[in-house]
Parts: C-alpha cells; sequence; structure tokens
C-alpha cells in the first residue's frame, strides 16, 4: 500500500503525500502547512489531522513532538448555523 | 545570517514580497526580506481575499486595474508554479439612498474613463446576478464583472519563490528590533537574529508600520485596526459575485473552494493591536447578513479570525520615502485594499528605490502629504 494515498485532513482530502511535500518544502509548522494546502481547515478544525500532522514534522525534523507549537485555536468550537447566531437580544 | 545588504525589507507579507521581488529584478543587488513570524502571517493572510476595480480615486482604480492584469497571468509573469486561485466573479455594490447612489455614479464615470468596466445594474437586474439578494430599499447597484477573488497566501507563496530564484533572501522568525542611523542615514538593521549593514530600508510592515517608522525616529500616520472576518463550510456554487454594501459596512463573496468568507466593519473599533476574536461579530454579522442575503443564514460557520488594517487617515496608502532620511522607505497604511494592488505596488515601490521612472506618478503618496494638507480620500471602503 502507499502510505502517501493515506488521507490525512478528512474535512479537506489532503493526503499524507502533500503533507509531507509541504514539510520537505520546508514548512515545518501547523500554521505554514495549514496555510498552504488547507489542512485544518474544515468543519472539524484540524481535530483529526493537526496530531497527525505534529508527528510528520517531528518525524521529519528531529524534533520531539512537544517542540512542535500547535495552530491558533479560533471560535466556533464546532460548527454553528448563522441563523442560531441572530438571536437571543431580546431574550427571544 | 547575512551580514550586508543593498536593501532591507521589513515585512513578510505580500507587498514586502512583491517590493522584494520586483527590486531583485531591477537589479537592486542583495535584497533580503525580514519577517517577524512566517511569510502572510499578517494582515496579507487575514483579509477577505477579494480584488476589485471599483474605486472612487483615480490612483486606487488605476493601481487595482494594472494589478489584476498581472494577477491574471502572475505564475508566467514571475515564472513559478503555484495556482494562485485567480477567479473574476464580479463585485456587486448595492446602493440605499439618494446620495450613495449619486456617489456611485460618479464613481462610474471615473472608472469608465480609465477602461474598467463596471456599469450601473436597477434592482431587478441584480437578481439576475445574484438571485437571492434581498433588493428591498435599494436604488440599485455598481457591478463589474471583472472582478473577483485571489488567494493571497499563494500570490505571497508566488512573489516569495520568483523573489528567492533571483537570490532574494528571505529569513522567516526574525524580528526587527531596531534601525542604526548616524547624520541622517541609515547604518544597520538591527533584528533578534543578528545585524545587517544595509543603507536602505523598506518599510512594509502593515500594522506595525508607525513602530517601525520610530525606530528611526519618523512619525507615520499610520494605526492598527482590528477587523473581524468569518468562513463558512463549503457548499455547491451558489454566488458568483461578492456582495459588497457599505449601507450594511458589510462583504460576502463564496470562495472558489465553496466556503463563504465575509466580514464586516465595526465603526467603534479603536487603534489597537488586538486580533482577538470577538463574539459580539458573530451575532452582528449574521444579523446583517441575513438581512442581504437571508439563504445564507442555513449555512454552518466553521471559523472566525481577526486581522488588523493599516488604516491611514485618507484611506490611501503612504507609498514614498522620509525627507528627514530619504533611504527610508515606507509601503504602508493600505486601509483593508493592500492585497488586491499587491503586484502593481511592489513594482513601483522598486522603481522608487532604484530612481527609476515610476509606471504611474506616485510621489505625492509620500507621508509629507499630511504636513502639506494634500490629502487623497477614498471613499469606497468597509
Amino acid at each position: 500500500m502507499n502510505h502517501n494515498d493515506i488521507i490525512i485532513c478528512r474535512c479537506e482530502d489532503i493526503t499524507l503525500g502533500e503533507i509531507r511535500e509541504q514539510i520537505t518544502q520546508g514548512k515545518h509548522t501547523l500554521e505554514e502547512i495549514k496555510r498552504a494546502c488547507r489542512s485544518g481547515m474544515g468543519p472539524c478544525q484540524g481535530r483529526t489531522c493537526a496530531p497527525l500532522i505534529v508527528n510528520e514534522i517531528a518525524k521529519a525534523t528531529g524534533k520531539p513532538v512537544s517542540e512542535i507549537p500547535l495552530p491558533t485555536f479560533r471560535p466556533s468550537t464546532s460548527p454553528i448555523k448563522m441563523a442560531s447566531l441572530l438571536g437571543g437580544d431580546k431574550h427571544d | 545570517m547575512i551580514k550586508t545588504a543593498d536593501v532591507v525589507v521589513i515585512g513578510g507579507g505580500v507587498i514586502g514580497c512583491s517590493t522584494a521581488y520586483n527590486l531583485a529584478k531591477l537589479g537592486a543587488g542583495k535584497v533580503v526580506v525580514l519577517e517577524k513570524k512566517y511569510l502572510a502571517s499578517g494582515a496579507t493572510g487575514r483579509c477577505g481575499a477579494g480584488m476589485r476595480m471599483q474605486w472612487g480615486t483615480e490612483t486606487n482604480c488605476l493601481l487595482s486595474r494594472e494589478s489584476v492584469k498581472m494577477l491574471s497571468h502572475l505564475p508566467e509573469l514571475l515564472n513559478v508554479d503555484v495556482d494562485i486561485e485567480f477567479t473574476q466573479n464580479g463585485y456587486l455594490m448595492p446602493a440605499y439612498s439618494e446620495k450613495m447612489a449619486e456617489q456611485f455614479k460618479k464613481n462610474l464615470v471615473l472608472q469608465n474613463s480609465l477602461n474598467i468596466p463596471a456599469r450601473w445594474v436597477t434592482p431587478e437586474e441584480s437578481l439576475e446576478i445574484v438571485p437571492f439578494l434581498n433588493t428591498k430599499g435599494m436604488f440599485g447597484a455598481t457591478y463589474c464583472a471583472e472582478d473577483g477573488h485571489c488567494n493571497p497566501f499563494k500570490v505571497t507563496e508566488a512573489y516569495a519563490q520568483a523573489a528567492k530564484n533571483l537570490k532574494v533572501e528571505i529569513y522567516t522568525d526574525t524580528e526587527v528590533q531596531g534601525i542604526v542611523t548616524k547624520n541622517g542615514k541609515i547604518i544597520s538593521v538591527r533584528t533578534n537574529q543578528g545585524n545587517i549593514q544595509t543603507d536602505t530600508v523598506v518599510n512594509a510592515a502593515g500594522g506595525y508600520a508607525k513602530t517601525v517608522g520610530r525606530m528611526v525616529g519618523v512619525e507615520l500616520p499610520i494605526f492598527p485596526e482590528r477587523h473581524e472576518i468569518l468562513v463558512t463550510e463549503p457548499v455547491e456554487p451558489t454566488m458568483g459575485p461578492m456582495v459588497m454594501s457599505f449601507y450594511h459596512n458589510l462583504y460576502c463573496q463564496q470562495s472558489p473552494h465553496g466556503s463563504f468568507i465575509m466580514g464586516i466593519g465595526h465603526p467603534n473599533e479603536p487603534e489597537s493591536y488586538n486580533i482577538k476574536s470577538s463574539w459580539q461579530f458573530l451575532r452582528d454579522m449574521a444579523q446583517r447578513l441575513v438581512e442581504i442575503l437571508p439563504p445564507l443564514a442555513g449555512l454552518n460557520v466553521v471559523r472566525q479570525w481577526a486581522g488588523l488594517y493599516d488604516m491611514c487617515p485618507d484611506r490611501t496608502p503612504i507609498l514614498g520615502s522620509s525627507p528627514a532620511l530619504n533611504r527610508f522607505f515606507t509601503a504602508a497604511g493600505f486601509s483593508g485594499h493592500g492585497f488586491m494592488i499587491s503586484p502593481i505596488t511592489g513594482q513601483l515601490m522598486a522603481e522608487m528605490v532604484v530612481g527609476k521612472p515610476t509606471a504611474f506618478p506616485i510621489q505625492m503618496f509620500d507621508a509629507g502629504r499630511f504636513d502639506r494638507g494634500e490629502l487623497f480620500v477614498e471613499p469606497s471602503v468597509v
């Protein structure tokens, strides 16, 4: 089996091969890799792919996992409908 | 780290990278880019990614028109293999009052005189462009089919790659901490990674441009202002153009990826470096959005973030050197529309630095215009 075909980011369909390509190009943080290929930008916001990518960065750079910084966690915690955000002003 | 350079560019956003590439192309010698974090980590990578030619001043019309021309074949122009996701699905800008409609029609005369194909559309014609638009209260709108979208990360990456191909050195995680001057001349730039001797600096530090100016005793009237933005889950292509309403102080566009990117301006946002997200933004954004684009209430928001506009009092950038220190150049104060004019801005700045005649006259955009009282007030900014 070709491991490079394994999907690492399920929301955005990013494969292990694509992640490794970004690391080879010199992107050694989750923030940079995310901006280059969209990993972690989907509805789950990197809950599945972030630890997997951290492992790949650690392997490639020889750094321990604890030294690979996590990306900024941004609201919302989970996807929320625009319609749900509308009300509340008048205790409605 | 390199010890000497002919030009040091401060800021690894799209303006810094575009300027550095153009400097190298014009034979400016050794060019270095210094970036505090990583490329496009500031305003560039946080922007709304829209690209429009519908402006209210001649300069902004020209700068954006030339930039769109360049973006339409940027990878070939730079000889790099980067997909910058350039799309031209238009900008629709509704008017909600007699006064706004008048201003828009004035803008149209200017835009059309510069061969920008914008036109007036009635509310009925607007519905042919965005079928689910709520046209209540609308006087009409202006529409330019050749406005559109581009990926800011990819454009920055394209310029950075092209610059590196011309031997530009780009240092990320490198923070400028001071600039040493002597007798009105720049001697060196001090960073947390070492010092670089140089006599020429380009300040492309966006929201931090004022801080960099103060390192050489130059007071720039640029101030940082937080602007918030959100992105939804991706859906099938349903909305072609960017919808931008000055009445709602809102913009909203579906990206080629399928997600909707939208933001609002806040009139009471204070000057600060704050880039934290607020819960108030989610509510305000949702309330205003459903007024104008009701069906989008059904979309899921997946992420919100914020970035800094580098605001200038007249909402026109400062492009030029400083009278007190003539090898200290500033390219900042873009007031929310730096990304879309970055291709031509980088070229003009490089021409100015190497002492070539610029493709357009830009000497009046120096910081001295505020002392002279010669402002260029751009009316069309969210």
